[in-house]
């Protein structure tokens, strides 16, 4: 085909992930027996290409933490497939993903919880290093200083104790931890979220900028389209334990195709005021998994449903053969 | 005109508030004024720590003592002096004059008690009203705020409730009573995107049908662009910028408050190469520096800034800005 040959050939991707399924049980009546369960991710495929940021964007509840932690194995996984490069981390041993684990990164949006409040600042970003023996014990501290430095911070703050830091400075000391062990990909949970807007930008520069520098892939969740505009090659759309739009970072906001896409772009308060303001096209809550809906699971709130919604679950397709935008849903 | 145009309802002088801590006592309002007029919607932003929380629990005489306490200044709600009056009468004020919206609906409510049960007390409190038509008048409210199966509702427990549902629920106890001045913080800020845009139009929708003042306190300025006629950006314990809403997103006379219109995350044509940002951080309210609080951060500082704190002085568009060099 003429086309492809135009095309470069794309490179493996970093994060491979096929038909990932993480599942909690629902519990309750005599005995305690399994009454069903929360499909918290339910067959999510996607990849990330070396050195790109791939955006995953849902409201809570719809399964992007789950995500996020599944592929790190951080959660038990119930079926899928996960290769992050190269390696098959769903079915490593221990040992292995001791190993693995020094390639593949997580940043939580918690500041204050996911520093420890008894260790120092340097302490905090030396353990990785510790813990993976690297390099020579005497050169571990200037390596402290080093990263201290990528992110920003001064190098007379390494004795110091997380609550000593404000919740900016905070998520850098959590990002500094992050890239010590030189990482090739990092899952960033909502790294901004619990930052006052005039820092989180602050924090998202730093973030393009490292991968820029580091070409580390990451996978950025975030409940805001808005945030991850800026920082994401490829975005993904998560609804109920589901991707249901998956497309390049410019089409995805200039094309919106997805009903609920289109609806979260909508809803995002805009800080124009007397603009004419658009109609709320979506209303009430996600759906519950006690009792998920039949066919399409946005259907319930849909406004532009079909019967067929309500039957069938369209599947994640793309829009023509060469597009590589993706949509679940019967309008196309 | 940054004067509300009706007889306020709110009128705030010169408002100190102090709280004891480690690192000696700390002045989280620094001497503030404002009002809000009978049927305004007023809007205070600011990021954390600026004193906007504390300014909201002040009119109720919320500020939990010790440690903290209202050091100075005044603040007249409907005619009555809040500072002075004694706690039994504070308690009639709170829910029938004013009432207020907190930003996590589900530690507001009370888990161990039906939906019902909350409203009813709320109602009984502050009416002369058999159970049965509280009840009623409960389930009337919940109407009101669109929840579906009122009937239904009322018997639930908050859990048995979405998080949207359980802030129409604080709406309806809010307003039970009629109240003429409500205060939401940040009332939307703890909800999804899609749940956001439905309550923020339902609170706009009662203050408008029901004629009440309203502060509505929140960091997002997107939200307030869509609510409030009128904003007073904080910083550090002071109002730093007080216009009319038009005015001050097309006009931001403060550094600080153009700062944070820049810095809003918003869907961009263009990519940029980086995000507008403000530098640096909020200083330490028990080490501010000397001058202008915001000077250290301020692109325009100059050395005057960091030497003489900058009052609030009236501005020829009709709003107010503490600020040497306005834009």
């Amino acid at each position: 085909m003429f086309h492809s040959q135009l095309i470069k050939p794309m490179e493996d991707p970093l994060v491979q992930v096929k038909n990932l399924k993480t599942y909690y049980p629902i519990k309750g009546g005599l005995l305690n027996r399994r009454m069903g369960d929360v499909r918290a991710v339910n067959g999510v495929s996607l990849d990330i290409q070396a050195g790109q940021t791939f955006g995953l964007v849902g409201e809570s509840g719809c399964g992007k933490s789950t995500f996020g932690r599944s592929i790190l194995r951080l959660q038990n996984v119930t079926s899928g497939e996960v290769r992050i490069d190269g390696q098959d981390i769903l079915s490593l041993d221990r040992e292995a993903l001791v190993k693995a684990r020094a390639d593949m990164q997580i940043i939580f949006q918690d500041p204050y919880g996911s520093l420890n409040p008894r260790m120092t600042v340097r302490q905090i970003i030396r353990e990785p290093l510790d813990t993976h023996e690297v390099g020579e014990k005497v050169g571990r501290d200037a390596e402290v200083m080093r990263l201290l430095e990528i992110c920003g911070l001064r190098k007379s703050v390494a004795d110091r104790y997380p609550h000593e830091f404000s919740g900016g400075q905070r998520q850098r000391i959590g990002i500094a931890r992050a890239l010590a062990l030189k990482p090739k990909f990092i899952v960033a949970d909502e790294p901004v979220s619990a930052l006052d807007v005039s820092v989180q930008s602050q924090v998202l520069n730093l973030i393009s900028d490292l991968q820029a520098e580091f070409g580390i892939s990451f996978l950025f969740i975030s409940h805001d389209l808005a945030v991850v505009q800026h920082i994401s090659h490829e975005v993904g759309v998560m609804y109920f334990g589901e991707l249901v739009e998956r497309a390049s970072a410019e089409e995805l906001y200039s094309s919106p195709k997805h009903p609920y896409t289109q609806a979260l772009l909508e809803a995002i308060p805009q800080p124009l005021p007397g603009r004419e303001k658009k109609k709320i096209s979506i209303t009430g809550d996600i759906p519950s998994h006690h009792d998920p809906p039949k066919g399409c699971p946005f259907q319930p709130r849909c406004p532009v449903a079909m019967p067929q919604c309500a039957e069938h679950k369209p599947p994640l397709k793309p829009l023509d053969t060469f597009s590589r935008h993706q949509v679940s849903c019967w309008l196309y | 005109m940054s004067e509300s145009s009706s007889k306020p309802i709110l009128n705030i002088r010169d408002l100190v508030v102090e709280f004891k801590t480690e690192a000696g006592v700390i002045r989280a309002l620094d001497g503030i004024s404002f009002e809000v007029g009978e049927g305004e919607a007023l809007g205070i932003v600011g990021e954390s720590g600026c004193g906007k929380s504390v300014t909201a629990l002040s009119i109720l005489r919320l500020i939990p003592n010790p440690p903290g306490r209202i050091a100075g200044g005044s603040i007249e709600l409907d005619g009555i002096d809040v500072v002075s009056q004694p706690e039994d009468k504070m308690r009639k004020v709170r829910g029938s004059l004013a009432s207020m919206i907190f930003q996590e609906p589900m530690t507001a409510l009370n888990p161990v008690f039906t939906i019902g049960n909350q409203m009813v007390e709320v109602i009984r409190v502050h009416q002369k009203v058999s159970k049965v038509d509280a009840k009623k008048q409960a389930i009337e409210m919940l109407r009101t705020v669109n929840i579906e199966s009122p009937e239904k509702r009322i018997d639930q427990y908050p859990h048995e409730l979405s998080g949207g549902m359980r802030q129409r629920v604080m709406i309806a106890m809010a307003l039970s009573c009629s109240p003429k001045l409500l205060i939401a913080d940040e009332p939307t800020t703890a909800l999804d995107v899609t749940v956001q845009a439905q309550v923020m139009e339902e609170i706009s929708r009662l203050q408008r049908e029901m004629n009440m003042g309203m502060i509505l306190i929140t960091h997002d300025l997107g939200v307030i662009a869509e609510t409030c006629t009128r904003v007073v950006v904080m910083y550090c314990g002071k109002i730093i910028e007080m216009a009319e809403t038009k005015e001050l997103y097309e006009n931001p006379k403060h550094p600080y408050t153009r700062g944070l219109l820049d810095s809003i995350p918003r869907i961009r044509e263009e990519k940029l190469e980086s995000l507008p940002i403000i530098e640096g951080m909020v200083p330490d309210l028990a080490n501010l520096p000397k001058g202008c609080r915001f000077a250290e951060r301020c692109p325009k500082a100059e050395d005057r800034c960091r030497e003489n704190e900058p009052p609030l002085e009236d501005t020829e568009s009709g709003g107010k800005v503490a600020c040497f060099i306005p834009n």
